[in-house]
């Protein structure tokens, strides 16, 4: 299916995760954020939070800044 | 150097200078700093993940969360709404509430949009958020900040980045005697006899970002910062003796040599 992530078109299997999205791009769970569809997955949801086809998801971290 | 402590919303800090951990050279350069600055609170910014970049690891891999407390800006937003949401996430990715509310209403300036900034700080007080405001040195803004529940102003001292020093020490001065929350000033000062001035004025921390980034020894003037910091918190809690016109002999006017 196809979802959205970080305004890139993405491709995951049906029924992914929250957890297996962040493995598949290789970002440590711990750390980021993770907002779908403009509300935030709380990190304990992250293992049984399947994704939706169309799906619109943001993955934040902290960068340098002021 | 026995100087008080500055307490944010009911956490103690040795501190008084706050940094920034943007525009460095290499992540290197800037742990170096920041240890050089002797600063406990840090400010990051909340950014998209690179996806092609990941993997190579990222800032907070050099930084000791023990050491410092992150404190997460909203850097970029121009809307209440967009900074909320800014926040919201922070609050997931990190591990405190602590956020640097930051609403800018224009590019060329980088001022505050002061109404968006009370809107949101509304919304994020209300979301149990402890939230330090970025704002204009603005007496009457300032006391509004203080009722809505911030657990801190952060006045401006003169456009981000610009290096420019406390344009106005004076409204500094009227904010410290208006609110009983800390003042903390934020942006604009270039070198460290800037910090000193502030903390002189009263101010209870400064926080910068590119006056220590930008410099050509960074590490060095992040050393000059806590330096000029510590001094000028000194020298205010000394307490300065009153300028006058005529001079005052420092010697004594009796028992001269005479003729």
């Amino acid at each position: 299916m196809n979802i959205t992530v970080n305004g890139e078109p993405h491709q995951v299997a049906d029924s992914t995760t929250v957890k297996q999205l962040l493995e598949e791009v290789q970002i440590p769970l711990t750390r980021v954020a993770v907002e779908i569809n403009l509300e935030i997955a709380p990190k304990a949801t992250y293992a049984e939070r399947t994704l939706q086809d169309g799906d619109r998801i943001e993955i934040v971290h902290f960068v340098g800044g002021g | 150097m026995a100087q008080g402590r500055l307490t944010i919303a009911g956490r103690e800090f040795n501190s008084r200078l706050m940094v920034g951990t943007g525009k460095y050279a290499s992540n290197e350069q800037m742990v170096a700093a920041l240890e050089a600055s002797g600063a406990e609170i840090i400010t990051v910014a909340v950014r998209r993940v690179n996806l092609a970049e990941m993997g190579k690891g990222c800032m907070l891999d050099y930084i000791d969360p023990k050491k410092y407390a992150l404190l997460p800006n909203t850097a970029g937003c121009y809307s209440a709404d967009e900074a909320i949401r800014t926040c919201r996430l922070a609050r997931e990715a990190g591990i405190s509430d602590m956020v640097k509310l930051e609403v800018l209403g224009d590019e060329k300036t980088l001022f505050p949009d002061n109404e968006e900034t009370l809107k949101a700080a509304k919304v994020l007080v209300a979301e149990g958020f402890t939230v330090l405001p970025y704002c204009s040195d603005d007496v009457i803004l300032c006391k509004k900040l203080e009722q809505l529940g911030c657990a801190a102003v952060m006045p401006l001292a003169a456009p981000i980045g610009s290096g420019l020093g406390i344009r106005n020490p004076y409204n500094i001065k009227l904010i410290m005697e208006a609110v009983k929350v800390p003042v903390i000033v934020d942006a604009g000062v270039g070198t460290a006899s800037d910090a000193a001035v502030a903390m002189e004025l009263g101010c209870d921390g400064i926080l910068m970002n590119t006056a220590i980034a930008g410099a050509k020894d960074p590490v060095a003037m992040a050393r000059a910062m806590r330096l000029g910091v510590e001094a000028g918190r000194l020298a205010y809690e000394a307490g300065r003796i009153p300028k006058k016109l005529y001079a005052t002999a420092s010697s004594p006017l009796t028992d001269l040599i005479g003729s």
